[in-house]
């Protein structure tokens, strides 16, 4: 099927589309989807490309319709997706706690736009950022790429499809209308320096000596539907076996189990590149198409003689805790930057050893670099 | 064979079951009331099962939340106990990806036709080849006994304590103008009807639906004339009335001393499957079809 995939070169094209040809390269072959302003290029292009590859991409009723479907399509053995904005995103809080419980791999691409509620549907935000780490009720631990060009649009996508098959959980890329409505250079590398990872099965002669949720390890293999595993998957409390309990001891080992297996390997999930940090007296902490407008304001100011650089989180969760306060005891002060008005910044408040410093602005439009390099000169002065 | 103990009272304990293979027996006794009708409809379930030409390994049990949604918990077959009112999302993202898979989605009337009931028309629509079992003890009994969408007029219930006032839903019609290729209502004392209803179900092409008619003493019996789980059963001897060819519009639960309840598999026509059609059109795709 590989001679369907998108070749090897360069191309120029639209993050949106970008993001579908990345999840093919990594094996998706399902997509459910429900029309949403600024992703439905996704779901467009899914629904021309999948099918050329032997995949299925079906339009649901709605985005817990979405969700459903694509925990549904993991359990069956796909590699998942859906793509959504904000109000879908919203609708999937709760089948993401779903696939947080059951243990299964899917992605959901958030095109994040200016809100709350319906908001400006076709304007960039950056508003759904606590939502993507708090928005499903109970304790979740979750994951979350922000890509800030195409190329991250594509390589972050391969790389949650490949997190969410090691983990066992629901992976967000979190982009926003800029990054998926631009157009811009693609370089799509050869296959094989193309890392695809794939999920261990369970087998049933495996289950002779194990359960299916042993929760002394932090990663298990999942039983797919239709091999003979008979596992029972429970939305409820469940304990080894997969079934039901109320008991505080089996209820404590399997919240450990799921919010450990993350934070215990969160070194594998961060990414992040650092820009004029080494003798830098400020740093400017950044992610997704804000983190454009920083570089720019990082640059300004340099040239102005303030001695500033830029940390670009590529992963905002797990939150990368260690980065942040390695970083805050190296500057005087940090800057975050949000289309939003103040979400990422309250981590980083909680781990920084330095005064840090919000720059936020949300009508539906880029921080101008201008605004950040106001604060950086008053922060320098 | 059933293994039969006599022990030294007259009691006779079963040690084990000819259909305990296809339910986790470890997990029993089960939630359920004395008296509910929950558990006939897992018992035609799993005769079905294992009366159906598919091996075992192929059939998927999903529910949704509720008393019934207990079922795919109980059943040793990969099971599946999803979020309320999302079972039939879910069977059709499964179902899409691997159709040769026989999956049935068992849940209750709350779940199915009123939280769920947006997925319940369009899976209907769209003809997705899987089963859905849906018992109708026209309340929410999990919870303690409220309304929902198949709760009939004037019916009480904790939320309705003057009565309900809310028009029910008419299933079967719902779920065949929306374009089912199988429709059909049975009630907990059609034990044999409802199985071999379920197994025409596992062979048809296309969404299956069943509506069973259950008892559900408790939380809704209680106020509305049936205490115990006889009185409703002893209601289904006497007003049930089978008519395959039913005029659907006519057929809506009132439970009404004297009136008729109309049973009976409605529809059981041939229409391509969605799984059918997007085998074809995925055919075309890979053929290099494409604007
Ligand atoms: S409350 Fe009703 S439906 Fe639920 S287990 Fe009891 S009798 Fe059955």
């Amino acid at each position: 099927m590989s001679e369907k995939l998108l070749k090897p070169g360069t191309y120029f094209m639209m993050g949106n589309m970008a993001c579908v040809e990345a999840a093919l390269i990594a094996g998706c072959r399902f997509f459910a989807g429900y029309p949403i302003t600024p992703s439905s290029e996704i779901f467009e292009r899914a629904s021309l490309r999948f099918p050329q590859v032997g995949g299925v991409a079906v339009e649901m009723e709605d985005e817990l319709g979405s969700m459903a479907a694509i925990i549904g399509a993991s359990y069956a053995g796909a590699k998942a997706m859906t793509a959504t904005s904000g109000p879908g995103f919203s609708l999937m809080m709760e089948n993401i706690g779903l696939a947080f419980i059951m243990e299964a791999p899917v992605v959901v691409v958030n095109v994040q736009r200016a809100g709350p509620s319906t908001g400006i549907p076709t304007l960039v935000g950056q508003g759904d950022v606590m939502q993507a780490r708090w928005g499903s009720h109970g304790d979740l631990e979750t994951i979350a790429y922000c890509p800030s060009s195409v190329q991250e649009f594509f390589d972050l996508t391969i790389k949650a499809f490949n997190t969410a098959e090691r983990f066992r959980t629901p992976v967000f890329v979190l982009a926003d209308q800029v990054v998926g409505m631009m157009w811009e250079r693609l370089r799509v590398p050869q296959y094989e320096e193309i890392e695809v990872v794939e999920r261990e099965r369970l087998s049933p002669d495996m289950l002779g000596s194990r359960p299916p949720f042993d929760y002394s390890q932090d990663f298990n293999p999942m039983p797919i539907v239709g091999t003979g595993c008979r596992v029972n998957v429970d939305s409820l409390t469940h304990d080894e076996r997969g079934y039901p309990t109320t008991d505080h001891a089996v209820s404590e080992r399997m919240l450990s189990h799921l919010l450990g297996k993350i934070r215990n390997h969160a070194h594998e999930i961060w990414r992040w590149e650092e820009q004029m940090m080494d003798d830098a007296e400020i740093a400017v902490i950044a992610y997704g198409s804000t983190a454009r407008s920083a570089l720019k304001a990082v640059k300004t100011a340099r040239s102005r003689g303030i001695r500033v650089g830029l940390v670009k989180l590529l992963t905002i969760w797990p939150f990368p805790d260690e980065l942040i306060e390695k970083i805050s005891q190296k500057v005087n002060a940090i800057v975050v930057p949000e289309i939003n008005y103040g979400q990422l910044i309250h981590p980083v408040k909680e781990h920084a050893k330095c005064p840090v410093v919000g720059v936020n602005w949300a009508p539906g439009s880029l921080i101008e670099p201008h605004v950040i390099v106001d604060a950086l000169e008053v922060i320098a002065a | 064979m059933s293994e039969l103990q006599v022990l030294a009272g007259r009691e006779i304990i079963a040690q084990s079951h000819v259909r305990d293979t296809l339910l986790r027996a470890e997990r029993l006794p089960h939630i359920w009331c004395p008296g509910c009708g929950i558990g006939i409809v897992l018992g035609a379930y799993a005769h079905a099962v294992e009366r159906s030409s598919i091996p075992v390994e192929k059939h998927v049990c999903i529910s949704g939340i509720g008393c019934t949604g207990r079922v795919s918990g109980y059943m040793n077959l990969d099971s599946f106990h999803t979020t309320h009112g999302r079972a039939i999302a879910f069977a059709t993202g499964m179902a899409l990806f691997r159709p040769e898979l026989e999956i049935t989605v068992i849940s209750g009337d709350g779940d199915i036709t009123t939280i769920g009931g947006n997925h319940l028309i369009h899976a209907a629509r769209r003809n997705v080849d899987i089963n859905v079992i849906m018992v109708n003890n026209f309340n929410y009994g999990m919870t303690g006994g409220q309304h929902g969408a198949t709760t009939p007029l004037e019916a009480k219930t904790y939320t309705t304590p003057y009565g309900n006032i809310e028009t029910p839903f008419n299933v079967p019609y719902l779920v065949a103008a929306a374009g089912a290729s199988f429709v059909a209502r049975w009630t907990t004392l059609h034990v044999r009807q409802l199985a071999k209803a379920v197994e025409r179900m596992m062979e048809v092409e296309g969404f299956a639906f069943l509506e069973v008619v259950s008892p559900c003493p408790p939380t809704f019996g209680e106020f509305n004339g049936f205490p115990e789980a006889l009185d409703m059963m002893e209601y289904f001897r006497k007003h049930c009335v089978v008519d395959h060819s039913a005029d659907l519009s006519k057929i809506g639960i009132g439970l009404k001393p004297g009136e008729k309840l109309v049973v009976g598999n409605f529809v059981d026509r041939r229409r391509p499957s969605y799984q059918e059609l997007l085998e074809e059109m995925r055919g075309r795709a890979m053929g290099g079809e494409h604007k």
